[in-house]
């Protein structure tokens, strides 16, 4: 199936490559010119605007001038948005995988032994990826409304207060996050928890491990691959993310994340280098939190 | 279970009128068995008659349709596997990918906080001779070596019960011998109970104190291997365990103490002692080894069965011994084992030959020679 | 032990009828199978709401229930954005997939079958574009056409679609050409074929279905992609930017008929694909 691709490198056993030939060559060059063109460059032209500044206070033209204090005016201008952006990315990022992992298990381990049923329950955890992703957020905005059945009967039971709300603020912004990218973290949990022999959980009860014990010391471990490729690909979009955050949406004036400030400063108010400088920051995190958490999870065949 | 401490001796296991039932196929039918503690009990059978299934009721791993599991005279039929004092060397090792060997082997220990987890790992492993390759990962080792780490990380629990699923499949023929001698070694050392599931009869006769056959979920025959070997009950037994030459015949006359079945127009004697049944058409048998070829006809004495003459149709050449195959009308090919006592053969390829044997090395089957018929189509 | 002794232990039969052993009431059981559907369930809520709201009888916002109708569904048109942001979403992810699929399938190819040098780098150019925020490559394009004066359009729309598509077609192709056994080319080769008679009658038919499986994922990436689309659509709405736009204004339900039509759709390929995939195997599965 086609979605399965978001699991990952970890599928393809890689054959020895064999041959050298200038078919390679003519193999790679336009798709690797494309991603230079459209992925490097503008890269590095963001980091050059990154780097401008105004040809006179005010006039909103910008020139080239090495100016390192963008990124110092940005960051400490936008620390809120962006500590925000990795707070939620990470809350998402856990709650989904909570989510998952018992869904993922079931239909990976449990629901083997009936491979209709496997399918169907598969195409329903994908089935969100088939529809427009803004209206499930706006169906959502609608479900989690002042006036919508959740705050109703929250409110009658007394869990939220007369005056409480879920949309526009931050639990709504967190909310949306999780849910839009489950799919993202069960599939890939999914592919490895398909393939997980139930044999060494035989083998860990056979050798005194009671079930939490056998969970722990056997089956996270076994399924840790498709654990980091989940996180990550929740993650990475999840921290860049700006729609659920954005006030149209489910945020609200004090739930912006990094990603609605560069949109509003790069399409709004014109302001390009601070938009770039703030990309190239939020690069530059995800990059070194993958690095260093792929690292440590060991899995650094997994790029 | 009380964990922290070693089993002091084996257990006893029994099963009763054991059942397992899988969705549209029964792989075991009533099983009923005793293994006395600190017995060596040996579990033969055909591929897919049910040995692995029997010690995964064992271990907990699979549930009883019906039946109950004593462990040491305890009912542990609703008990989970972590908590029986019972220990598996799986059929496919299913070795922990994800840790080294030396983790592998004190899994056990930790999990039941016995002391000083690591070194009685390490003496485990320097028991099978894998001590040096205790940080490497199992794909890192040969299929044998894989196999005697399964059997470390099990042996090193020291469990009231152990399981062995042919654990020596993969070996070669002088490890396997010297496997067989550490596994009897840790047997008698600590009077463990082993449950030993094999292919191989002369591993399963050499080994155990009781070998049982099983055959399509039941078991055919259980009992000392010279027993099973010399008294086979059945025509499965008689021709799983070695070779067999089976005749069927009406009982003609019997005395009180031997049975006289007519066979290929001769009579046939064997005791009432080692017949099961002493009636009507019976299905007697002798083994190749037991009956002398005979190049004259031999003169009838009381005490010898005589059955020919028939005409040799194969004579092939094995070392130690000849194999002849004398077709004999009206009973059909007769294998004899001749010990090569002599240059050349007894009788030539062709020649007429008698076969003769002594009363007591015969026996008579229990089962109905009809579905002897309908066993030997299948 | 004697024989005897384990003779009559072994084989009596005890007469007395022994308990069925209790079934064992584990987490496994049925925790697990509730908790899995109702997450089905969770998962499906604003899915099934999305459908419903299209047979809403509705004005220019589509929120309370006003009453069942099929005449959205009927005259999708009648809301001429709706329908014109649909055309442009159709015609950019046709485009941006065919591109992004030719070329990724030629990097796929030679990333398995043949040795280069800057392997590692090639391989991480196609790593890094999935593991970069939209955001950042939404910026990233719109700086540089910004700097190069490029006027924002379908055309720059496609030009990012196909970029970030390219990466998920290199990654799926490869699985599928990995999982090739090179014997089979091998013997092409053997048999008289010429390198271009083997590509097209042996290698290119087995790529077949990775090749789909992967050209279906970018059409769906690129029909669904906002972010990256809002940074360099200038004036051109497509589906999910007029959504966007409409938010706040009020969604019409014809939004809600296309996104559920191609929901139907959708799930209709991949059962259709499901269920050929499980005869083919049960086909190969008869003859081993
Ligand atoms: N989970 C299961 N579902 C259905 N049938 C099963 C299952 N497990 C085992 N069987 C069947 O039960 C029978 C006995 O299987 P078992 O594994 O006990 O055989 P075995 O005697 O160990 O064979 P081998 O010597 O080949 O290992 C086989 O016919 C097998 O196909
Ligand atoms: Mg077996």
């Amino acid at each position: 199936m086609a979605i399965t691709a978001f699991s990952g490198s970890a599928v393809a056993v890689e054959a020895a490559p064999r041959r050298r030939s200038r078919i390679a060559l003519v193999l790679l060059l336009p798709g690797i010119l494309y991603l230079v063109l459209f992925f490097v460059v503008p890269l590095v032209s963001l980091i050059i605007t990154s780097l401008e500044s105004q040809t006179a206070p005010g006039s909103g033209v910008y020139q080239y001038g090495f100016n390192v204090q963008n990124y110092s005016d940005s960051i400490v201008q936008y620390l809120p948005q962006i500590l925000r952006s990795f707070l939620y990315a990470i809350l998402a990022t856990v709650f989904a995988l909570l989510f998952s992992y018992p869904l993922a298990y079931f239909i990976g381990v449990k629901a083997r032994r009936w491979p209709l049923l496997q399918s169907f329950m598969l195409i329903l955890v994908i089935a969100p990826f088939f529809i427009s992703f803004l209206l499930r957020t706006l169906a959502w905005k609608t479900i989690l409304a002042d006036e919508g059945p959740v705050v109703g009967t929250l409110k009658a039971l007394s869990l939220l207060g007369p005056q409480g709300h879920i949309t526009g603020e931050p639990i709504a912004v967190v909310f949306g996050l999780t849910y839009n990218f489950i799919p993202f973290m069960c599939l890939p949990l999914y592919t490895t928890l398909e393939r997980l022999d139930v044999r060494y959980l035989e083998a860990s009860t056979d050798l005194y491990a009671s079930g939490w014990s056998t969970f722990r010391r056997v089956t996270i471990p076994l399924s840790l691959p498709g654990i980091v490729s989940g996180t990550l690909l929740t993650f990475i979009p999840a921290a860049g993310d700006y729609v659920n955050a954005s006030q149209e949406f489910l945020g609200g004036s004090s739930s912006a994340m990094i990603g609605n400030v560069i949109q509003s400063n790069f399409l709004v108010q014109s302001n390009y280098p601070a938009a770039a400088a703030l990309s190239i920051v939020l690069m530059a995190i995800i990059l070194i939190i993958v690095s260093v958490y792929v690292r440590r999870s060991g899995t650094d065949d997994l790029l | 279970m009380a964990g922290g401490f070693f089993a002091e001796s084996g257990a006893d296991l029994e099963l009763k009128d054991i059942h397992k039932r899988f969705p549209g196929f029964t792989a075991i039918e009533d099983l009923s068995l005793t293994i006395p503690a600190g017995s060596f009990f040996a579990l033969l059978g055909p591929s897919g008659c049910g040995k692995t299934t029997t010690l995964r009721l064992v271990a907990g791993l699979e549930e009883p349709t019906s039946g109950q599991v004593l462990i040491g005279g305890k009912d542990v039929t609703s008990t989970k596997p972590f908590q029986r004092p019972v220990n598996t060397v799986f059929q496919s090792y299913a070795l922990f990918p994800h840790m080294t060997v030396l983790e592998n082997v004190a899994f056990g220990l930790k999990r039941r906080k016995i002391t000083d987890p690591i070194g009685k790992a390490h003496e485990a492993l320097r028991l099978v001779e894998l001590d040096h390759l205790a940080t490497r990962k199992p794909q890192q080792l040969s299929g044998g070596q894989q196999q005697r780490v399964a059997l470390a990380r099990a042996v090193v629990n020291r469990p009231a019960l152990l399981l062995l699923d042919e654990p020596l499949g993969a070996l070669d023929l002088k490890l396997r011998r010297q496997m067989q001698l550490e596994l009897k070694t840790i047997q008698n050392e600590v009077g463990l109970t082993f449950v030993h599931v094999t292919h191989d009869q002369e591993e399963a006769m050499t080994m155990a104190d009781t070998v049982a056959v099983m055959n399509k979920g039941r078991i055919e025959q259980l009992g000392s291997p010279e027993d099973l070997y010399e008294l086979p009950k059945t025509a499965f037994v008689a021709n799983f365990l070695g070779q067999s030459n089976l005749f069927t015949g009406e009982v003609a006359s019997s005395t009180s103490t031997s049975i006289s079945v007519e066979v290929g127009g001769r009579k046939v004697v064997v005791p009432k002692a080692r017949a099961q049944v002493h009636e009507g058409t019976v299905t007697i048998g002798v083994r190749p080894e037991k009956l002398t070829l005979l190049a004259a006809e031999p003169t009838a004495e009381s005490g010898t069965n005589i059955i020919g003459p028939g005409r040799v149709v194969d004579v092939s050449f094995s070392g130690v011994s000849t194999q002849y195959v004398v077709e004999v009308p009206g009973v059909g090919a007769v294998v004899v084992f001749a010990q090569n006592m002599s240059f050349g053969p007894v009788v030539q390829l062709g020649a007429q030959a008698w076969a003769t044997w002594t009363v007591d090395h015969g026996f008579g089957l229990s089962d109905h020679p009809e579905a002897l018929t309908t066993d030997a189509d299948a | 032990m004697s024989t005897q002794e384990a003779l009559a232990l072994g084989l009596a039969t005890t007469a007395k009828p022994t308990p069925a052993p209790r079934r064992r009431i584990g987490l496994g059981t049925w925790l697990l199978p509730t908790y899995s559907v109702m997450a089905l369930v969770f998962l499906l809520i604003p899915i099934v709401y999305t459908i419903v709201f299209s047979f809403n009888i509705s004005g220019k916002s589509n929120i309370a229930w006003n009453g069942f109708t099929f005449a959205n569904w009927t005259n999708v048109c009648d809301q001429q954005d709706v329908c014109a942001a649909f055309g442009a979403s159709l015609l950019i992810g046709s485009i941006s997939t065919v591109s992004a699929t030719i070329l990724g399938t030629m990097i796929a190819i030679a990333l398995v079958r043949y040795r280069f040098r800057f392997r590692a780098i090639t391989s991480l150019l196609i790593f890094l574009p999935m593991a970069t925020p939209e955001v950042v490559i939404g910026a990233g394009l719109a700086a540089q056409f910004l700097s190069a004066g490029v006027p924002k359009g379908i055309g720059t729309i496609i030009l990012a679609h196909t970029m970030f598509c390219l990466s998920f077609v290199v990654v799926t192709v490869k699985a599928r050409v990995a999982s090739l056994d090179p014997a089979l080319e091998e013997a092409g080769r053997d048999l008289y074929g010429s390198p271009r008679q083997v590509f097209l009658r042996i290698t290119f038919p087995l790529l077949l279905p990775g090749i789909l499986a992967a050209a279906l994922l970018s059409f769906s990436l690129s029909f669904d992609d906002f972010i990256i689309t809002y940074f360099n659509a200038g004036t051109v709405q497509t589906f999910p930017t007029y959504i966007y736009i409409s938010a706040t204004r009020g969604i019409p339900a014809q939004a809600n008929v296309i996104a559920s039509a191609v929901f139907f759709i959708a799930i209709a390929i991949v059962v259709i694909s499901q269920v050929a995939a499980q005869s083919r195997r049960k086909r190969l599965g008869k003859t081993p």
